[in-house]
Parts: structure tokens; C-alpha cells; sequence
């Protein structure tokens, strides 16, 4: 059974202390939610869990492969979608041969654009991009940030259903959103309150 | 859309090989399909060194003198120019993020990067060098020793710029910055792979010069990739 936890996280940004004793346990079959105002501190926050930034204090402890996803889509424009999925792919050290890449940029509404350079896709159609390489990659583990930014209803309504894919599997996923997703939260986590 | 039915692969650990055969070859296919950037670095190291020539007179004596040198200066700044590149579209797309996050060890992918950079900038400098000393009326016997020299030297510069551009990501005004701390370290490679060629031309043997440049290259090999590593950790920081 995977799991994540964060003890006591505090995180500062020069002087100002952005979150202090944050504390959360998501285990698998569960998502949380990290909620809050626009500089409450939700991006540092997932950063540390997912190792990027260091934390001041507290500690995070998880039990599975991370998957992380920031704003920064990681999508390289001179590449076409079919080649930025592999690459990410290659990267996470997940081995998917090229029929299952190319089911999955199917199902996220490319098989069209697939070998188009990413610099002649929509924002929406590059974070479909992401959506193919989380439908590929096994983690168990989820860390996305705002992970609905640009996608239309259908892609939203496909995140969902992705979403649910993955708990059903004992995923867990920590998101911080501003939306309501169909499968609802276990729990969700205010910063900056 | 029925998403229920795709199925994930296996993962495999990470392994050095993979890293740096992902991130070579990566960097390789975006380098040929943005030649600009490697030309830019060709076409100023070419005319650069042809502009001298024409500048100093045509003083067979003067010329041979100062080739090698010259060369070397040329190539160094060719070399330089490049360096801002190297890691600032990985990082402004969010790919350096994903690369450290990656199971494959951060030196591997690092050092297929910088594999990668010298292939497109180092080395056609040094297969060019030739051509260009040939315009300084340069004896066989020291062209070969200036491109060995360059064979030698241009990784390091690759590798020691490299961890200066590292660290002068994401700081504002990073090119002032990584002028001044990479032009400072490239001086001893410039030193002995200038002099490497002189020795040549003055009828004593290379050999101490390219001896040094090739420890020198070594040990940057061996220490620069997880001093670079460490460099992106804070910048993403």
C-alpha cells in the first residue's frame, strides 16, 4: 500500500514564512486536496514533497514512486508530442513500447497532432501531453500541481476519469486545484489560514 | 474516451547508460534541428580568427607567432558563447525539474548534456582549427598539435562552463555573472593549449603541455558533474 506523509513542513521565501506545521497522511485509494488563496504557499509546498525544494523543518516520508507535474509543463517545443511522451517516459525509466505511446496520445485527442513540433500545439493540447504520460507511467504516487490550468471540460472530465483509474489501483495523489473533480477528495489540506 | 483501458509499463531502476544516452541524444536532435545555434558558434570562431590576419598585415613571421595564441583565444570565446544555452531552456520549461526528479543519477543525464554540448560547439572547433591556422602560415607538425590541443581543451571548457552556467541560473543578469566566473577558469586551459602548439612551433616537444591538458581533463570529468548536480539542485531550490 503506498502512502505519503508530511510532518510539521514549514517553508520560507526570503523573510516571509509562507507555511509553518503543515501536517497531512494520504494513503492509497485517496486524493488530497491543497486548497488556499493565490501566494498561500501550495507550489512550495508540493515542491517539497516532491523533493525539489528543502523544507526548514518537518520531514516527508512516502512509500512508492513520485510522479511530479509543476506549472512548467516540461514539454520541449521542438519536439513533436509522440517524442516528448518517450522522452518523459525514457526519463521516469518507464519502458512502453511505441503502440502503447501512441494509445495513449489517442485517448488524450492527439493522434492527429502526434507528430506536429509541441511549439504548434494549443497550451491545452500540451498539458493532454502530461495527461498521456500519467495514463503510462506506473508511479503510485501523484504530485500535481494545478493540474487542470488550460484543459476544456472533456480534458478536465478525462483527468477525472484518470484520477479514479488511479485510486481504484491504490494511487493516492496530493493536487492543489482551484476546481471541483469528480472523484471527490478524502480530505483537503488550507494553507494560509 | 474510455481511459480505464490503457495500461502503464514496468519501470525499470535507473541507470547511468540510460541517463546520459536520453539526454545526448535529446540534446543532439534539438541541436540539429535548431542548427542557428551551433553555427552562430562556427561562423564567430571562423570569422574571428580570419578577421586577424587581415588586421595585423600579412607578416608571414608575425603571424606564425601569434597564431596558435589567437586561435586558442578564438575558439575560447566561440566556446563561451554558446554556454548560456546549455541548461536555461531546460529550465525555463520545467524539463530540469523533470530530469532531477528522474531515477537515472543527475550526473549521468548531466553529462550527456555536456557530451552533447561539446559535440555541437567544441568539436567542430577543433576539426576547423586546422583550416584556420592554415591562414597563419602554420607548419604541419603544429596544426596537428594545435588541434590535438583543442581536442583536449574544448571538453573542459565545456565541462568548467558548464558549472558556471549551473550556477548562474535563474540569477538575474546570469550573463555578466557567468562571464566573469567562467572566464577566469578557462585561463589555464587557454595557457597550456596555447602553449602546447607554441612548443611545437618553436621546435621543443608538446608533450608536458598535452600532458597537462589531458590530466586536467580527466580530473574535471571525474569532479565537475556533481559539482554541476549540485549547482541545479539550488537553482531549482
Amino acid at each position: 500500500m503506498s502512502s505519503l506523509e508530511g510532518r510539521g513542513l514549514a517553508c520560507s521565501r526570503g523573510p516571509a514564512t509562507l507555511f509553518r506545521d503543515v501536517s497531512f497522511r494520504v494513503t492509497g485509494g485517496e486524493w488530497l486536496a491543497v486548497r488556499g488563496p493565490n501566494g498561500s504557499g501550495k507550489t512550495t509546498l508540493l515542491r517539497c514533497v516532491a523533493g525539489l525544494t528543502r523544507a526548514d523543518a518537518g520531514a516527508v516520508s512516502r512509500d512508492g514512486d513520485l510522479i511530479y507535474s509543476g506549472h512548467l509543463a516540461g514539454i520541449k517545443d521542438d519536439l513533436s508530442a509522440e517524442e516528448n511522451l518517450h522522452g518523459a517516459l525514457t526519463l521516469r525509466a518507464v519502458s512502453v513500447d511505441a503502440g502503447a505511446e501512441r494509445d495513449a496520445l489517442a485517448r488524450v485527442g492527439l493522434e492527429k497532432r502526434r507528430s506536429l513540433p509541441a511549439r504548434r500545439l494549443s497550451a491545452g493540447q500540451r498539458r493532454r501531453i502530461g495527461l498521456a504520460r500519467l495514463m503510462l507511467d506506473p508511479a503510485p504516487i501523484w504530485v500535481l500541481d494545478e493540474p487542470l490550468t488550460a484543459l476544456d471540460d472533456a480534458g478536465q472530465a478525462l483527468f477525472g476519469e484518470l484520477l479514479a483509474r488511479h485510486l481504484e489501483r491504490g494511487g493516492l495523489a496530493l493536487l492543489a486545484t482551484h476546481h471541483d473533480l469528480a472523484p471527490p477528495p478524502a480530505r483537503e489540506l488550507r494553507m494560509g489560514v | 474516451m474510455n481511459a480505464a483501458t490503457a495500461t502503464a509499463g514496468p519501470v525499470s531502476a535507473g541507470s547511468f547508460a540510460t541517463g546520459f544516452a536520453w539526454s545526448f541524444a535529446r540534446d543532439l536532435t534539438l541541436a540539429i534541428r535548431h542548427p542557428g545555434e551551433t553555427l552562430l558558434v562556427v561562423a564567430f570562431f571562423v570569422l574571428v580568427a580570419s578577421l586577424f590576419p587581415l588586421g595585423v598585415g600579412a607578416d608571414p613571421q608575425l603571424l606564425a607567432r601569434i597564431g596558435p595564441g589567437v586561435i586558442w583565444v578564438c575558439a575560447l570565446l566561440a566556446a563561451f558563447l554558446s554556454l548560456p544555452a546549455l541548461f536555461a531552456g531546460d529550465y525555463a520549461d520545467g524539463t530540469l525539474e523533470q530530469m532531477t526528479l528522474s531515477p537515472h543519477p543527475m550526473p549521468s543525464w548531466a553529462s550527456g548534456k555536456i557530451a552533447a554540448h561539446w559535440v555541437a560547439s567544441g568539436l567542430p572547433l577543433t576539426v576547423l582549427s586546422p583550416l584556420i591556422g592554415l591562414q597563419y602560415g602554420l607548419d604541419p607538425a603544429t596544426l596537428g598539435t594545435l588541434a590535438a590541443a583543442l581536442l583536449l581543451g574544448t571538453p573542459i571548457l565545456s565541462l568548467l562552463g558548464a558549472a558556471c552556467t549551473a550556477l548562474a541560473l535563474g540569477a538575474r543578469g546570469g550573463g555578466v555573472l557567468l562571464a566573469l566566473l567562467a572566464l577566469p577558469l578557462f585561463v589555464p586551459v587557454l595557457i597550456f593549449g596555447a602553449g602546447a602548439a607554441e612548443a611545437q612551433a618553436a621546435g621543443l616537444s608538446p608533450a608536458p603541455h598535452l600532458s597537462l591538458l589531458a590530466a586536467g581533463l580527466i580530473l574535471a570529468l571525474m569532479a565537475l558533474p556533481f559539482a554541476i548536480c549540485a549547482a541545479i539542485r539550488i537553482a531549482l531550490d
